[in-house]
């Protein structure tokens, strides 16, 4: 059904544009300009957005996701479900059927003993590998027959599609990987640069951190895709200059993930070589607001713990506040344009689980001001507003990011404005998100009262990214501040309703539920505060069509379709 | 007191040594025939005949003044959002335009002036006492020779990024603790460019100083028994200024660009700091809209650099008993 | 002379040994962790299995003792290997790269080209054009050729390369669309039109770099130059009625390289280090990028490596330097 919907989609877009009927390798070569460039083209050593944007033209899944979040087949015949059998009715097991006839790329033919050896792979202990989370709770994974496998979970999982599904865990070919499993993995050089695989492309060169040349593969499935005969995949630089070589220099036909300030965008695109677009997954840009006490009189070790509740944002009231004082449209206009809508909540997709919660997309400062006036927070000699001898003073930190300090700034005015006080902070990215337990500037550490930062999940099933706000993951020193609850949020209500969500199959009480979870971190609490719902922006030259941006899947994945528009 | 470097053997003794030593009255007789016998009036008195020197004097102080001054004569706040004059041209309450936030821009060039020609100023300095004391130590004794230029090169040797960031992450908190964000930060940002900028200086005054060390007045003050501390301060550092000169004027620069890919790192001042190297930074994706974002920053960066160098030069020329009076 | 390169030469061994110590133990020391490329979606338990498997599961003192094996015994066994067909290094692991998994030195191969032809030529560019640019200034001292020559050197200073590379790739890839903006690593020279194609990529970038290193340069120069024109020798060698030529070229010049050899050789390993600003504005992704990433990746092993060669160059021009002086001042002795 949806291949079907995919499959007109894609005829559609054809019958505008005749070249798409060209025949293989008829179009030349098409330009991808990468800023952060990829290092390996084996995503299980890596799991790097770029890495798995690179390797996704080579290796390919046993289903994707489409733009939509839907499940479309790939290198399944079908998607399994439970109506197909695909899904057994216990929710333990699924079965998948691959298309008959693909080849690998060396000729060979694509065979269930594949899909085996790449959850082998994987799930190898020694291997490290960066995607073992798809694979977690798979019991098993069995060849029926040649072209028929069967996986088992050790729970019953109502949504199956992790393993061998999206850009993220494709299949590999065992023949050529035979020899990389486990600690063997990172030896594999030439393995890892030139895989095997399926998609419509071959690696032809592979220069680290620089340049990787592909050619068509004359295996792929579809005799007459790719329309490009060469692709070259360019990487370095910064998202401005690599926008600008699509934009006004013309010299790549790509550009990926070029975030900048809008007007600077609309600058480029004035000069009517190409245009961005963006695509929306569910990234949220937002503010954590930090529970716990993270001030450096506290002995280490207890800084930033569940022991001590913090001072001042343990109140409700005052989280009420800042929030209510944040005009997300205006922080929306001026750092994504039209890659960014504001917005309230923490799951903003997919539908059923998109809470309706609009309620702070309107500024109120003088309502902030009568709600922190009312919880008995009153204006000290200089404006900022005391308690009880404690003053309204925080600590806002983030990564180091243009974007980020623009809003920096903005915030810390507007929370000037109802009386707080801010001290800003910044980090460079490679620290803040590194997750070194000795470091102390790491988002888990949170040694601030506010930090901004971007995530999102995977797939079409935000369980376990609610799952993260449980209790007992909430860092602290026994877990080298490893956990995901990074804000040190504890409800025991909430928890319990996690415990049961796993149990429920229907999928619209599941999103009713899921909705619910949403409100209570968001619009209840004010534990998190969601600024702006991000999209994915990236570059293309008007001569280049069949571009369909993806959010929920890798940027490339309908790279086959691409073509060269004709003047 | 500059006294040029390469004495010959045809130079009398007596010649030689005179002008490296300050309190005596220099025996150049165009010199002596001034009025003055203050050495620092004579100086001055030759510097201001230096007209790119007192031309660069005063924009130099022209730019101290705007820096220093200016704040309390433009009272806007550098960090005020004023969100609905984004982006504007120049008008009259906005003399230099806006930013993309709606920031002064005049209000900003002001205080981060202050801010990059602070840490301009002492980190250069910091870095040249540091190269000057030991290039000249390494230079001048021959058994410290060895173990401080392995400490150079070990200098030279480490990647600065990490070392910044292990300095930063060691010491921001506490320092910050002690002497208020702003203060902690400059402290450790001048001193971990200082720090880390001295080696080039250290290696170029040891070349001299080892090329110095044979000459004769230098062999002659050592016979008639000049303590080694007289000798390195009377003698050879004078005769050593004109490539710490130069280095110094490229210091600066480089003090300034340094800071601002500090805080592009996260390492430097917190974002509600600004100071020109970053504000040329972060207009740079905007030049081809906002095209005076760019250039404000950089012009000043680049007089304030013009200027001390010409500065140096005057003073230079100015010291030098042999030209003085030109 | 001989004796003095020879003992300085031994207790480099040592001196490297420890710089190596240093780099490494600071990069241990040094916030940041070799993941921090990993999406946040990747779950802790998943990272700390990856953290595993890069070998950072021992002890510190043990990896740097693996290093230095590798370092020292695999690699140039695996390099007479390859010279000689031989097999001495079966079954050993070299050097390798945390973000790529790939061999250390076989990435710098592949980088050292650009960033030599680049950043060499830069350079080369830079000293040829900043030596008689400082003799003149200094030689006509105040002229307006020498105050054009302050005047530019200064602003070329003054402005950082991430602002002149733009304002190059604007005016020139841009509006005049003479040279690409994006350096093509993967071109080859093979006849006149690759040639010139080669030419064309290389112009601004080394246009950008030779503008900053002349500057530099020039600066030292002309100081020493001028030191030098006011001593008694040059009025001696004048009165002798030896031509301005001989004295300003022979005498004077040969004076004034001493402490501009010291700038141009400590420069040199710089070659070798790439230009990290020019060659991201550029993409010309050489050496230079290849440290800047490998140091955001907290890539240990890489930046180790590239560090520790970097070390060994200045070591050695810094030695260079050093005998230098002794040939341009034969009063300088080493004993």
């Amino acid at each position: 059904m949806k291949l079907k919907t995919l499959m007109m989609g894609a005829v559609a877009t054809a019958a505008m544009a005749p070249a798409a009927f060209a025949e293989r390798g008829s179009d030349g070569q098409v330009n991808i300009i990468m800023w952060q460039a990829p290092s390996t083209m084996n995503m299980y050593l890596s799991g790097g957005t770029k890495d798995v944007i690179a390797a996704s033209m080579v290796l390919e899944p046993l289903a994707r996701f489409t733009p939509e979040g839907e499940v479309v087949a790939w290198l399944a015949a079908e998607v399994p479900s439970v109506e197909n059998g695909g899904i057994s009715e216990d929710l333990r097991s699924v079965t998948w059927k691959l298309k008959p006839g693909v080849k690998w790329s060396d000729g060979t033919a694509l065979t269930s003993a594949d899909v085996v050896f790449t959850a082998d792979y994987c799930m190898s202990p020694e291997g490290g590998c960066a995607q073992l989370a798809k694979f977690e709770g798979v019991e098993s994974v069995e060849a029926v027959d040649d072209l028929t496998v069967r996986v088992t979970f050790t729970t019953p999982r109502p949504d199956p599609f992790s393993a061998f599904v999206s850009g993220q865990a494709p299949i590999i070919q065992k023949a050529q990987f035979e020899n990389c499993i486990g600690e063997a993995a990172p030896t594999c050089t030439e393995e890892n640069f030139n895989p095997i695989g399926t998609g419509p492309f071959r690696v032809t060169e592979f220069r680290t951190n620089d340049v990787i040349t592909f050619e068509a593969n004359p295996e792929y499935r579809d005799p007459d895709k790719p329309a490009f005969a060469t692709l070259v995949m360019k990487g370095g630089g910064d998202p401005a200059s690599a926008a600008r070589s699509v934009l006004e220099t013309g010299e790549f036909d790509y550009a990926w993930n070029t975030q900048l300030a809008p007007d600077v965008l609309q600058g480029m695109e004035a000069k009517g070589m190409g245009k961005v677009s963006a695509a929306f997954g569910s990234l949220i840009e937002r503010l954590e607001v930090n529970m716990t006490d993270p001030s450096s009189s506290l002995p280490e070790g207890e800084r930033s713990t569940l022991k001590h509740p913090h001072p001042i944002l343990s109140d409700a009231n005052v989280r009420k506040a800042l929030s209510m004082a944040i005009d997300r449209q205006l922080l929306t206009e001026i750092g994504y344009g039209s890659a960014g809508k504001p917005t309230c909540n923490l799951i903003p997709a997919p539908e059923a689980w998109a809470s309706d919660n609009t309620e702070c997309l309107t500024q109120d400062i003088e309502g902030a001001k009568a709600l922190l006036d009312q919880a008995g927070w009153v204006p000290g000699a200089d404006g900022i507003r005391e308690k009880d001898g404690k003053r309204l003073s925080l600590l806002y930190q983030t990564s180091v990011n243009a974007v980020r300090q623009d809003f920096q700034a903005l915030i810390k005015q507007w929370w000037q404005e109802i009386g707080v006080e801010t001290e800003l902070k910044v980090i460079d990215a490679s620290v803040y998100f590194g997750g070194d337990p000795g470091s102390p500037d790491t988002f888990q550490r949170f040694y601030a009262d506010i930090e901004m930062l971007a995530n999102f999940f995977e797939g079409g099933n935000p369980e376990p990214y609610l799952a993260q706000r449980t209790c007992n993951k909430a860092p602290g020193p026994d877990s080298q501040w490893q956990g995901e609850n990074i804000n040190r949020f504890c409800d025991e209500g909430y928890d319990k309703m996690i415990a049961e969500l796993s149990g429920i199959v229907d999928p619209a009480e599941r999103g009713e539920m899921g909705q619910r979870l949403n409100d209570m971190l968001t619009k209840d609490s004010h534990s998190i505060i969601p600024l702006v719902y991000r999209g994915t922006a990236s570059a293309h030259s008007n001569t280049l069509g069949g571009v369909q941006l993806n959010a929920w899947d890798t940027e490339l994945w309908n790279v086959a379709d691409w073509y060269r528009v004709k003047e | 007191m500059t006294e040029p470097r390469g004495q010959q053997v045809e130079e009398s003794v007596s010649n030689a040594a005179a002008p490296g030593a300050e309190a005596l009255p220099p025996d150049d007789p165009v010199a002596a025939g001034a009025p003055s016998r203050s050495q620092w009036r004579d100086i001055w008195h030759q510097f201001r005949n230096h007209r790119g020197a007192m031309l660069a004097l005063v924009i130099f102080l022209g730019i101290i003044l705007f820096v220093g001054i200016g704040p309390w004569l433009w009272t806007i706040d550098a960090t005020y959002v004023d969100y609905r004059a984004r982006n504007q041209g120049f008008t009259l309450a906005h003399p230099l335009g806006t930013d993309q936030l709606g920031r002064d821009i005049l209000a900003r060039m002001m205080t981060g002036g202050r801010v990059s020609i602070a840490v301009g100023l002492v980190a250069m300095a910091i870095a040249l006492t540091l190269g000057s004391a030991i290039g000249v130590l390494s230079g001048y004794f021959r058994r410290l020779d060895a173990p401080l230029m392995r400490l150079t090169e070990l200098f030279l040797a480490l990647p600065l990024l990490p070392l910044l960031l292990l300095m930063v992450t060691l010491f921001r908190e506490p320092l910050s603790q002690r002497l208020g964000a702003g203060g902690g930060v400059f402290l450790l940002i001048v001193t971990a460019i200082g720090v880390t900028s001295w080696m080039q200086t250290a290696r170029i005054v040891r070349g001299d100083v080892l090329g110095l060390k044979e000459r004769e007045f230098i062999l002659a003050a050592k016979s008639i028994g000049t303590p080694a501390p007289r000798m390195i301060l009377r003698h050879v550092l004078p005769n050593v200024i004109s490539p710490i000169m130069v280095a110094a004027t490229l210091g600066i620069a480089t003090a300034i660009i340094t800071e601002s890919s500090l805080s592009f790192l996260g390492l430097g001042f917190p974002p509600d700091f600004p100071t020109w190297g970053r504000l040329l930074y972060d207009a740079v994706d905007q030049m081809q809209m906002y095209p005076w974002r760019v250039i404000l920053p950089g012009a000043f960066i680049s007089l304030t650099v013009l200027s001390v160098n010409y500065i140096g030069d005057g003073l230079r020329d100015a010291m030098d008993p042999r030209i003085r009076g030109r | 002379m001989l004796t003095f390169a020879l003992r300085r030469l031994l207790l480099a061994i040592p001196t490297l040994l420890f710089i190596s110590l240093v780099i490494f133990l600071l990069l241990e020391a040094s916030p940041g962790d070799p993941l921090g490329d990993v999406p946040l979606t990747v779950p802790p338990e998943v990272k700390a299995r990856m953290r595993e498997a890069l070998g950072l599961g021992q002890a510190w003192y043990i990896r740097y003792v693996l290093w230095l094996k590798q370092f020292f015994w695999v690699e140039p066994l695996y390099w007479f290997d390859q010279a000689f067909g031989t097999d001495f290094s079966q079954g050993m692991q070299r050097v390798i790269s945390f973000q790529s998994r790939q061999p250390v030195f076989d990435i710098i191969a592949e980088r050292l080209p650009q960033t030599l032809t680049v950043v060499g030529m830069s350079y080369l560019a830079g000293i040829l054009i900043a030596i008689p640019i400082g003799i003149l200034s200094a030689y006509r001292q105040y002229s307006w050729f020498d105050q054009l020559g302050t005047f530019v050197s200064m602003v070329g200073f003054s402005l950082p390369t991430f602002f002149t590379g733009v304002v190059f790739i604007i005016v020139f890839g841009i509006r005049l669309q003479w040279f690409p903006s994006i350096y093509d690593t993967t071109h080859r020279v093979t006849d006149w039109d690759s040639f010139v194609f080669q030419v064309r990529q290389m112009a601004m970038p080394v246009a950008v770099l030779a503008l900053y290193n002349a500057a530099q340069i020039s600066r030292f120069m002309r100081a020493s130059m001028l030191d030098n024109l006011r001593q008694d020798y040059v009025r001696t060698a004048r009165a002798k009625g030896l031509s301005e030529r001989v004295v300003v070229l022979k005498h004077v010049l040969r004076n004034s390289l001493i402490p501009v050899v010291t700038v141009i050789a400590l420069g040199l390993p710089v070659v070798f280090g790439g230009a990290l600003i020019t060659e991201q504005v550029f993409k010309v992704n050489g050496i230079g990028q290849l440290l800047i990433l490998a140091i955001h990746a907290n890539d240990i092993p890489m930046v180790l490596t590239l560090t520790f060669i970097f070390a060994i160059l200045i070591v050695g021009f810094t030695l260079i330097a050093d005998l230098a002086y002794g040939i341009l001042d034969p009063r300088i002795r080493y004993d």
